[in-house]
């Protein structure tokens, strides 16, 4: 059989990452010292847990009974028809509880928290779907939880900031920087940094120091392992193209993951083009950005010729991130994955199209890989197969869409 | 030889304990730092970290992220930080100098290049603080042969092992992180520094320096009984801060936050610092 890992390794299989956290030269543990015995431990503790029949039983239990799971695939008739190419699939992650692919992730890092005895845990959120999974699984554990939001965000996603707040989170509004979520990130960062001996960090996608990509690509790859055997067992087929949308991450490495290794199936990920990638107004690291240093791991990032980060533009909190998971970065180096950007008028095109077509409001991430979904299954045969990944739900863009196109709600 | 390990060589005959005070670049402009590094060796520091602004400086309390983005704002990049150090060392050519911030301007600059760049403008090491050492083998190559030390941090969480591993990538001094916590955080207790210094003797030879959390004179005398050097950043940033805001002269400034500290230190060397 041919293996990806093979491929790149150019001899015997490899496994990615290494010991240290790299996927080919990305990645790594660009951190503080003070963080590294933590880092350390939680991959000892990670790579203990993931092989004991315990702990994945306890993970599976949840997926099925609290997540959902498994979301389904649901082919997109109307929306096919319109575009009049390929067959369009949709991975409904829409459908989980909390309304987006992230609660698959916290579920999985609460339980290591739990394993590990930490009773305090902290996030960041950008759009507030990882802030809410993360609430979410703290109130069920009866963990206390702090999230990081920057302040631009938290004006822009209200909902999901009182969603929060519900849960019994506290919600920190983050005012340095550029207020979205990167900085998030570095103050939940400082935050682990002083709090590090009963705090479990919670990161929302697959970027960040080892172990982080690598755990939080795990806890994803549910997706990707549940639409194949749907695909197989509902369709007798693999699609011929997957297509996800791209901040950090994680919703497309969780699709992508289980088919790294099917070389007939195109990988595409979708990176918010804002006003355009020659505007320099957009948030897409792989397309328009370069290799460099942040948030603990070598990735692609977007910043200016003094190294310094540069500010983000997406219409969609989720996405305005400068960085990317380093593992995305290696598909994007190795050639396996094709990275694009949709700019954010595509996008809120795609919105109202799923949404008058097929009675799907899809949020506004997940709306950049209907965007491009479309333009991919118009350019191919009516016997092929596009399965996008409908990340999640648009609820929490309802104000965000309106205030966009000048109507008071 | 290095700089650094001729001030501390010097210091150890002398017993005299360093003070490192911490500035970020470009800081009220490059003028004002240029003012301000000079007023600092005046009035007793014997070492100078001088830190290139980032715009995520994610090891760093409030205090060195709104410098950064002061810094930032007025238009400070690696190239003027070098033009800091060649100007600094038209009058001084004893000081030494350590650069202290993170990765990315640096790789954007291109390690080789800034190192060699760094060395001939007059700096005598890197502090790097998002390269612990299982990220530092091309930076500590690129170094060495330029006689630039790596000043590597070691902290409280910092197991026996990571220690070791430390000692072996460290050159000049090993920065010893005194809290949990980003730079500037609250509160650190002087006389628990004992122990911790006395584990991380055990792994080097190096002089050991403290910094994070030390705020006032006080605080440095309890460092110093331990310590070979006193880092102080953030309280001396504050003070530069507001002195930018009330436009009162830098050099009154770094006189009166300076003089306790000296004087702080001074009582554990066995010659004054005027004697010397």
């Amino acid at each position: 059989m041919w293996r990806f890992a093979d491929a790149v390794a150019g001899q015997g299989a490899v496994s990615v990452p290494d010991a240290h956290g790299h996927f080919g030269d990305y990645g790594g543990s660009y951190v503080s010292e003070t963080l590294m015995t933590a880092l350390q431990e939680l991959t000892g503790q990670y790579q203990r847990w993931r092989h004991d029949p315990g702990f994945m039983a306890e993970f599976a239990r949840d997926l099925k009974h609290y997540v959902g799971r498994p979301s389904p695939i649901y082919v997109a008739e109307r929306l096919t028809e319109h575009v009049g190419g390929a067959r369009i699939l949709l991975k409904r992650e829409d459908l989980n509880h909390t309304g987006a692919h992230k609660i698959n992730n916290t579920v999985g890092q609460a339980l290591l928290a739990k394993y590990a005895g930490k009773q305090r845990v902290i996030a960041e959120t950008g759009a507030g779907q990882h802030g809410v999974a993360s609430a979410t699984v703290a109130a069920r554990l009866g963990m206390k939880c702090v999230v990081y939001m920057g302040e631009v965000d938290i004006q822009r996603q209200s909902i999901n900031v009182f969603r929060m707040r519900l849960l019994g989170a506290e919600v920190r509004s983050v005012d340095s920087g550029s207020k979205t979520l990167k900085d998030a990130m570095n103050e939940a960062l400082r935050d682990w940094i002083t709090n590090v001996d009963d705090t479990f960090y919670i990161i929302g996608t697959v970027a960040g120091p080892h172990p982080y990509p690598m755990l939080v690509r795990d806890f994803n790859s549910v997706v990707g392992r549940e639409a194949r055997e749907q695909m197989l067992s509902d369709h007798g087929c693999l699609p011929d193209a997957l297509v996800a949308c791209v901040g950090g991450g994680s919703n497309a490495l969780g699709l992508f993951h289980a088919f790294v290794n099917d070389k007939d199936v195109d990988i595409y990920g979708v990176e918010a083009g804002g006003d355009g990638i020659e505007s320099g107004q957009h948030a897409a690291s792989l397309v328009g950005g370069r290799p460099g240093v942040l948030h603990g791991s070598k990735t692609y990032l977007l910043d200016n010729d003094d190294g310094q980060i540069t500010e983000t533009h997406s219409i969609s909190a989720g996405l305005d991130y400068p960085g990317v998971g380093p593992e995305h970065a290696w598909l994007k180096d190795s050639g396996r994955a094709s990275y694009v950007s949709v700019t954010d008028t595509e996008t809120m095109t795609a919105f109202h199209q799923l949404t008058r077509l097929e009675g799907i409001l899809p949020a506004l991430e997940s709306a950049h890989a209907i965007a491009y979904g479309m333009r991919l299954a118009a350019t191919m045969r009516p016997d092929q197969t596009v399965l996008i990944n409908l990340s999640g739900r648009g609820d929490k863009d309802v104000q965000t869409v309106a205030t966009l196109e000048g109507i008071k709600l | 030889m290095n700089r650094i390990d001729h001030v501390f060589a010097r210091a150890r005959e002398q017993g005299r304990k360093l003070l490192i005070p911490y500035i970020t670049a470009g800081d009220g402009g490059a003028g004002f730092s240029g003012q301000v590094l000079q007023a600092l060796v005046a009035h007793g520091a014997d070492i100078i970290e001088l830190g290139m602004p980032f715009s995520d400086p994610m090891a760093d309390g409030p205090v060195i992220q709104k410098a950064c983005e002061r810094a930032l704002a007025a238009g400070m990049n690696l190239h003027g930080v070098l033009d800091l150090v060649r100007q600094f060392r038209r009058s001084d050519q004893r000081t030494p100098l350590v650069l202290m911030g993170y990765l990315n301007p640096i790789w954007r600059y291109g390690l080789q290049a800034f190192a060699t760049d760094a060395a001939t403008a007059g700096v005598d090491a890197l502090l790097i603080v998002d390269a612990p050492p299982e990220e530092s083998a091309d930076i500590h190559a690129v170094l060495q042969p330029l006689d630039l030390h790596q000043i590597m941090l070691a902290a409280p969480t910092s197991s026996d092992q990571r220690l070791q591993l430390i000692s072996g990538v460290a050159g000049g001094f090993v920065y010893y992180v005194a809290l949990k916590g980003v730079t500037g955080a609250a509160s650190l207790d002087g006389a628990a520094m004992a122990a911790p210094v006395a584990r991380l003797r055990r792994y080097t030879s190096l002089p050991i320096a403290v910094g994070f959390g030390i705020k006032n004179a006080a605080d440095a005398a309890a460092v110093a009984e331990h310590a070979d050097a006193v880092v102080i950043g953030s309280a001396l940033v504050q003070a530069l801060a507001e002195c930018q805001q009330q436009q009162v002269d830098a050099v009154a400034v770094v006189a009166d936050f300076m003089g306790p500290l000296r004087a702080a230190l001074d009582q554990y060397s066995k010659v004054t610092a005027a004697m010397s």
